[in-house]
């Protein structure tokens, strides 16, 4: 199964990355490239396999609903691109 | 062509736990902006989750409580999309195994039962908050909602109506607050319904395109946005029209709902299992626990209403309808142990001030108690209903005792035959031509003389002795 150029530049969309035309080129090339490699799995009989979400046999890794303090709200807005009066500032959307 | 509207919901109560699900953070509503975030609900590289106990039981009760078959095993999946409420770039949800499947919830609505069906239930985050400036492009992101748990309830198309939807939703909230897992409060947006809604014609099978409407924050605004979107998708349908598969505001101000397109991306959400989080396994011996310990639901307690307090069927539904108001109920009960008497007052005279001021038991001034009393004097004759009425508005209005205020503004029942003799014979003087009636056989207007007598003792006098009086003073 080759992916299309369509698909590369869907899932470029998706992740908000504008791509330039030799880079979907390249992409598409690339990916498929990796693509073809996984796909190496699908040689293998799993029909006996029950499907796992976790690699290891643990469940129920649970807290306590018990209140810890976090991030000092400077510490918080550290890393933000934006701040105003507490809060991130990002460009409007809507 | 007779059109058949089919709606199913989609509800989203966030849970009444003190900490976040996969974090410490408090869950407190109405903090200052990001003062209750930390690295792993901002989505800080390195951070790892962990799943919050409490808020799985929370959602068990709800499965619990509405019939659904709990699944041994669930498992956490990350649904991504790009947002700016969202830090992480993926929202922590359940997919393909859910923590609950196939429930049900039953309602009333046009005076008949019907079973609407649960699809499933599962656990997810809640997403960030964002404010957005108006006077620049710009938007403001407070994380401090991000990470707060949320159940999603998801229905089976099986509503028919805006009245069946909104029956439906009330019912879940119901239970909800019986369950004490969520507060309900809906313009705070602890309770979120999205509705979709498709008709397809008469006595056809399959369905109708569907729209997606979202942001009504009431019961009053599902029904709105119901009923305005079968309109909307009749008359594109009348006209030969395609309806579009598409999300759709409910806008409050202008009273319909508008589309959202070029504002939302394609759903293309790439879920696939969280690697951060272990699955879920539900042991026999938690889920016996939590069903020994779960409170009494709404159709049991109206059950014990109807048996215990021998009220109508009708009477128990409504009071039941809402936690608070069977708790009232009650309370007023042990204080006068008539519970008829109490169920009317609740359903008449307290029910009616509550909807002209569009408020909720909570806000009620009157105290289970006081109303009691109320009733107790009325019962000892002290005042006559129709002066418990005024009573009670004035109750309603300050606060006050009934015993107080009764005192205060005089409105003891006339009960002394002397007094009221008195002031009946000087009635039936000033109206010659109504007695010559009566005595000639009228008798109708005995009516108008206990009404002069209640106009002159401003409705104090005890309106049996007062007609035991006329009948006296006219043979
Ligand atoms: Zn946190």
């Amino acid at each position: 199964m080759a992916l299309t150029k369509e698909e590369v530049l869907h899932v470029a969309q998706l992740a908000r990355l504008a791509l330039e035309p030799g880079e979907v080129e390249l992409f598409t090339r690339q990916l498929n490239d990796i693509l073809a490699y996984v796909e190496k799995l699908q040689e293998l009989d799993t029909s006996g396999v029950t499907p796992m979400a976790h690699v290891i046999p643990v469940f129920n890794a649970f807290r306590e609903d018990e209140v810890k303090t976090g991030l000092d709200r400077d510490a918080a807005l550290d890393n933000a691109p934006g701040r105003e009066e507490g809060s991130f500032v990002v460009p409007r959307i809507i | 062509m007779e059109y058949e509207a089919i709606i199913g919901l989609e509800i989203h109560a966030e849970l009444l736990t003190a900490s976040k699900i996969f974090c410490g953070c408090a869950t407190t509503f109405g903090a200052p902006p990001n003062t209750q975030v930390c690295e792993v609900c901002l989505g800080m590289p390195g951070s790892l989750p962990v799943l919050n106990q409490k808020a799985v039981e929370f959602a068990l009760k709800m499965a619990l409580a509405t019939d659904c078959r709990i699944n041994e095993e669930s498992v956490f999946a990350r649904k991504n999309y790009f947002y700016p409420d969202l830090p992480k770039g993926y929202q922590i949800s359940q997919y393909e195994l859910p923590l609950a499947e196939h429930g049900h919830l039953d309602i009333r609505a046009g005076g008949e039962t019907r079973r609407i069906g649960i699809t499933r239930i599962h656990l997810e985050e809640d997403a960030g908050k964002l404010i957005h400036s108006e006077h620049r492009p710009v938007s403001f992101v407070d994380f401090n909602r991000t990470g707060v748990p949320l159940i999603e309830i998801v229905s089976e198309p099986d509503m028919r109506t805006p009245e069946e939807a909104v029956e439906y939703f009330k019912g879940l909230r119901n239970i909800l607050l019986y369950l004490g897992i969520c507060d309900g409060n809906m313009e705070e947006g602890s309770l979120r319904c999205d509705a979709n809604i498709s008709l397809r014609p008469m006595g056809q099978s399959e369905f109708g395109t569907k729209a997606e409407l979202k942001n009504m924050n009431s019961f009053r605004f599902v029904k709105q946005a119901l009923e305005y979107e079968i309109k909307r998708q009749r008359a594109l349908l009348e006209a030969g029209k395609e309806i579009v598969q598409e999300t759709r505001l409910w806008d409050t101000a202008q009273g319909q709902t508008a589309s959202m397109r070029g504002k939302e991306e394609t759903h293309d959400y790439r879920y696939f299992p969280d690697p951060d989080l272990v699955p879920v396994r539900i042991e026999a011996a938690w889920l016996e626990d939590l069903k020994a310990g779960l409170p009494e639901l709404p159709t049991a307690k109206g059950q014990r209403f109807q048996e215990q307090y021998g009220l109508p069927a009708y009477d128990a539904e409504v009071l039941t309808g809402d936690k608070a108001l069977a708790d009232y109920f009650e309370a007023c009960v042990k204080e006068f142990p008539q519970p008829k008497q109490v169920s009317n007052w609740i359903m008449v005279e307290l029910l009616r001030e509550l909807k002209t001021q569009d408020a909720g038991i909570a806000a009620c001034p009157v105290t289970p108690g006081a109303l009691g009393k109320l009733l107790a004097l009325v019962e000892k004759g002290t005042i006559s209903g129709s002066l418990a009425k005024k009573v009670f508005e004035e109750m309603w209005a300050t606060g006050k005792d009934p015993e107080a205020i009764v005192k205060e503004k005089g409105l003891e029942q006339i009960s002394d035959a002397g007094a009221l003799e008195a002031a009946a014979q000087e009635i039936l003087a000033a109206h010659p031509k109504e007695v010559a009636d009566y005595q000639a056989g009228k008798t109708k207007v005995m009516g108008f003389f206990v009404g002069q007598l209640m106009r002159k003792t401003k409705g104090q006098a005890n309106p049996q002795l007062a007609n035991e009086i006329f009948q006296r003073l006219l043979e």
